[in-house]
């Protein structure tokens, strides 16, 4: 473990007359050169409306520059920044190190992804099984060819599924899920929120083709209903609840 | 077979194995424990058919339960197509010849060999 004991004056972005300070302890790792995982520590100055992902940032620029961490919007919109902090999934951008209230911060890549050095992690399993489960509207007929008008939705309708449009593919799910710890082939919740929103939407005409996908001894009978998936997610996206209901189409309960 | 069917079957022979074990519990409160496991009582229970019936029925229920319940644990634990298709056909072996060994115990008896 590393210490850095304290911030270089001449470069310093972050107001030290900031009263308090923060140990940020981040997770080192390149699989390519190391064969465990480390953690390096530095004392970073905070205010009331600092983020995590500030705080690395403020590393990056007067500590370790080679610290690597994927981000991009810094407004919980993109997904970029997921990872473990102080044990917890969490976006960096939308987590208040004033709000974890502690004296200690650590931030770890997320699980059930493989890293690719420190903080940044591969997403192609991620986006593999969301695109297997189809995420578009399926129908032979289109709003752009068609001489019918848009495909209109009642708010009843949009009400079904429009909680699910909002996740942003940020892993956080995934990572939390104690099955995908496991089950390297598990769709995994973010796919299977997805296969929701898109059977659950009344335009659309692939139920049939979208549950033959998730039907399958890797698929959705492999979720043990921990929620852990729905208490991380930073968008109020309920996973937990779109398996059941799709459960619910595969046992005969909806149609 | 489509894991959704072979899920149904979970679930019905959860349900169906605990309606079937009160029974079985209830049937067996007709008298003492230490009484209910001599010898001669449990041979009476399965020369009595209607009872040793429903005691095949549960077996099969169990078995058929169980083994998919270690398929599903054994699947999540790893991964891999050689593996995956050994787990499935060795659950489905070993669920078959549980239910022949207990099925021939009842055959046995009932046969006078016992």
């Amino acid at each position: 473990m590393t210490q850095v004991p304290s911030i270089a004056e001449e470069q310093l972005s972050t107001s030290l007359s900031s009263s308090k300070s923060v140990t940020l302890r981040i997770a080192r790792f390149n699989p390519e050169h190391e064969n465990e995982r480390k953690f390096m520590e530095f004392t970073i100055p905070y205010e009331k409306w600092t983020t995590v992902l500030e705080a690395i940032l403020e590393v990056k620029k007067h500590f370790d520059h080679s610290v690597a961490v994927r981000y991009s919007c810094r407004q919980a919109t993109c997904g970029s920044c997921g990872m473990i902090i102080n044990g917890k999934p969490r976006l960096a951008c939308f987590t208040k190190i004033s709000e974890l209230d502690s004296d200690i911060v650590t931030v770890e890549p997320m699980n059930n992804f493989p890293i690719i050095r420190d903080l940044a992690v591969r997403f192609e399993r991620l986006f593999d099984t969301h695109h297997k489960i189809k995420p578009y509207l399926i129908r032979d007929d289109s709003e752009i060819t068609s001489n019918e008008k848009e495909f209109l939705q009642s708010p009843e309708e949009l009400e079904q599924y429009i909680q699910f449009s909002n996740c942003i593919k940020c892993g956080l799910c995934n990572s939390a899920c104690p099955t995908m710890a496991t089950d390297s082939s598990f769709v995994g919740p973010q796919a299977l929120a997805q296969a929701y929103r898109y059977v659950a939407d009344s335009r659309d005409k692939g139920k049939d083709s979208r549950l033959k996908v998730i039907d399958d001894s890797h698929g959705i009978w492999r979720c043990h209903f921990a929620g852990s998936c729905s208490q991380v997610c930073p968008k109020g996206v309920d996973p937990a609840m779109g398996i059941q209901f799709l459960r619910g189409y595969l046992l005969g309960f909806r149609s | 077979m489509r894991e959704s069917i072979i899920m149904k079957i979970h679930y019905g022979t959860a349900l169906a194995a605990v309606a079937l074990v009160a029974v079985h519990v209830l049937m067996r409160l007709t008298q003492s424990f230490a009484e209910s496991l001599e010898y001669e009582n449990v041979i009476a229970n399965y020369q009595f058919l209607p009872y040793a019936g429903m005691l095949e029925i549960i077996l099969i229920l169990l078995s058929v339960h169980g083994f998919n319940g270690l398929r599903v644990i054994l699947l999540e634990l790893k991964q891999g197509r050689v593996y995956e298709k050994a787990v499935s056909y060795g659950c489905v072996a070993a669920m078959i010849g549980l239910i022949a060994y207990g099925s021939r115990t009842i055959i046995m008896v009932n046969m006078g060999i016992v």
